[in-house]
């Protein structure tokens, strides 16, 4: 006899293996896309007032931080409209698979280029123009079609999702944090998928498409490269795939040993501090050099940015790595313990900067959203900003909410996140056999360093 | 594989003294320097985008006239948690007054859209100590403490 939880399970997963709810929620949201470009493009220029920067800026991203990522996961991806059109051009098909082969070249995504540096460069560069894309609705609109034009084209050129696996630097932002998120898309039995022939999940059948981010799903054992298409739902013919709830951050259990995703990490860190110092401190001489696109303090701050995310924060762990080797005592337990010798665990080390870094980013988010969020309800209201009052709030003026909460949440967040991140590096090193100090100190600087810019 | 092996009371009693410590921390009010109080006068000048001088600092108990001079566009001075502002026209002078009877560090932000930005129009006024960044600081190294004295630690192992 079925459980009343195994029957909701059940009735859920067959919600989930519909298509049709799917494509309507894209469909909305790339109506919305179009939408906040056109508001970008021909709205208020007063960034503050036009829809463009305060629901994509301050309500979109703040909530994608603070809710969505930690809470779902890669769940936006799966409604993201940046690659919808892409796909329908490739597949010739809007909703189920018409038979008909891939349109476009197809053509493999370079094997050089198939790691995160390409995501990891965007994100960077994203970053040295960020004072003016958050502020400017018209370079958001660019930047917004501009991503949605790239992932079109690059659909037509290569096979499956090259844009979102190996380009989108949101993508590579939503990836990184979702591996602590408490769902997670994995095959139940494992033996099932070693004795299937078909490999529907991967080449698709007449039920689905085959897995767009080129991921063989019994090969899943963290979230960052499942963008939660939910493609292979439909396709497995064992039904063997599922979305569980799990212990939070279980992907960080394993170590990563790839050093494009410690960079990746170690990107997102100083960019978030890079961003606190800048956009909300009082240094004036920083914010005029990033203002200044182009000039020569802008070349200086970029210099500077560079070095910090690609050569300080990367050495310093780098050293921590060799500090930890250097610290395994005797040479009985260097023979019995492969990693204290060889190389840094440079890449396993960036493990705990995951939960680090997203309570980095939400400590950002809430000072951000917390006091600009009051734009939000204007701007809805008068999107183009053409003087309309659509809800009514088109008067609301600028205050922030819960003005007196933002430092006891920021404090709550850095340190809750630090104490999070210590025991993922406790964990880590553990694994390796290593001692945690050097490491857990190297989490605890920036940790405080963050809380001096945000308090 | 990763056990806690310490008696249930060991981990109780440490929880309590970590919990004491940080509510401590967290709430009780910290040794200020008490120095009297006097009537500070503090010109600010802004312009797109940024106040000069954008760092401003008082005793706690001061009371304070922000004097705001725009030099450009219309321009505003709004205190974070003081819940204050005070706008300025180009070329005018506006006054704030007010008894600075928080102690803590506050941003300082234009307040009147001014331009593209704007939202990044940001000071810092600092009153006395800035008590919420070592109360902060405090329970990081409360944690770390704790951290490395093994009172904290990881609860599960890797799943198979």
């Amino acid at each position: 006899m079925k459980t009343r939880s195994m029957v909701l399970r059940t009735r859920g997963m067959n919600l989930l293996k519909k298509r049709g709810w799917q494509v309507a929620l894209s469909t909305v949201m790339l109506a919305g896309l179009a939408f906040t470009a056109v508001a970008g493009w021909v709205g208020t220029p007063i960034g503050s007032r036009n829809f463009a920067i305060a629901f994509v800026w301050i309500g979109w991203f703040a909530a994608l931080i603070i809710l969505l990522i930690p809470i779902f996961g890669r769940g936006w991806c799966s409604i993201c409209p940046i690659p919808m059109v892409g796909d329908w051009v490739q597949r010739g098909a809007v909703l189920e698979p018409q038979g008909r082969p891939p349109r476009g070249l197809g053509l493999r995504v370079p094997s050089l280029l198939r790691n995160m540096w390409t995501q990891n460069a965007a994100f960077a560069l994203l970053a040295l123009f960020s004072a003016s894309i958050l502020t400017s609705p018209r370079i958001t609109a660019a930047a917004l079609v501009g991503m949605f034009v790239l992932a079109t084209g690059l659909s037509l050129v290569f096979e499956n999702r090259a844009f979102c696996r190996y380009v989108c630097p949101m993508g590579g932002f939503i990836g990184l944090y979702s591996q602590v998120a408490p769902i997670e898309l994995r095959v139940a039995a494992r033996e099932k998928c070693t004795a299937c022939q078909t490999k529907d999940c991967y080449n698709g059948s007449a039920s689905g498409y085959g897995c767009p981010w080129g991921v063989f799903p019994t090969s899943l054992t963290r979230n960052n490269y499942c963008g939660l298409c939910l493609e292979c739902l439909r396709t497995c013919p064992n039904d063997n795939l599922a979305i569980r709830v799990r212990p939070v951050a279980a992907d960080l259990y394993v170590p990563s040993t790839r050093s494009d995703e410690a960079f990746k990490s170690l990107i997102m860190l100083g960019s978030a501090m890079v961003y606190a110092a800048v956009l909300l401190g009082p240094w004036t001489a920083f914010k005029f050099a990033a203002f200044g696109i182009g000039s020569l303090a802008w070349l200086v701050n970029a210099a500077v940015f560079l070095v910090l995310v690609l050569g300080l924060l990367p050495g310093s762990l780098w050293l921590v790595g060799r500090l930890s080797q250097r610290l395994t005592p005797s040479a009985e337990g260097t023979q019995a313990n492969p990693s204290a010798r060889g190389r840094s665990p440079f890449a396993a080390f960036a493990t705990p900067l995951v939960p680090l870094g997203l309570a980095f980013w939400a400590a950002f988010s809430l000072t951000f959203f917390l006091t600009n969020g009051s734009y939000v309800l204007s701007s809805i209201s008068d999107p183009l900003g053409l003087g309309w009052n659509l809800i009514g709030t088109a008067g609301v003026g600028w205050q922030p909410i819960l003005a007196g909460a933002i430092a006891p949440l920021q404090t709550a967040v850095l340190v809750g996140g630090f104490i999070w991140a210590a025991g993922v590096a406790r964990r880590v090193t553990e694994r390796l056999q290593l001692p945690s100090l050097p490491l857990i100190g190297f989490l605890f600087l920036p940790t405080v360093v963050m809380l001096w810019l945000l308090l | 594989m990763i056990t806690d092996r310490r008696p249930r009371f060991a981990r109780l009693v440490s929880w309590g003294l970590i919990t004491s410590a940080a509510a401590a921390l967290a709430l009780i009010p910290l040794p200020t320097v008490h120095t009297a109080p006097r009537h500070v006068t503090l010109r600010v000048e802004a312009a797109q985008f940024a106040f000069a001088p954008s760092e401003l600092s008082v005793n706690a108990g001061d009371t304070v006239t922000l004097e705001l001079v725009s030099t450009d566009v219309v321009h505003g001075l709004y205190v974070d948690q003081y819940d204050l502002g005070v706008e300025a026209d180009p070329g005018q002078t506006s006054r704030l007054t007010f008894v600075a009877d928080k102690p803590g560090s506050f941003r300082i932000r234009c307040n009147v859209a001014c331009g593209q930005y704007h939202p990044f129009m940001i000071g810092r006024l600092t009153v006395g100590t800035p008590i919420a960044f070592w109360r902060a600081a405090g329970l990081a190294l409360l944690a770390l403490a704790a951290i490395l004295l093994g009172a904290v630690r990881p609860a599960r192992e890797a799943p198979a």
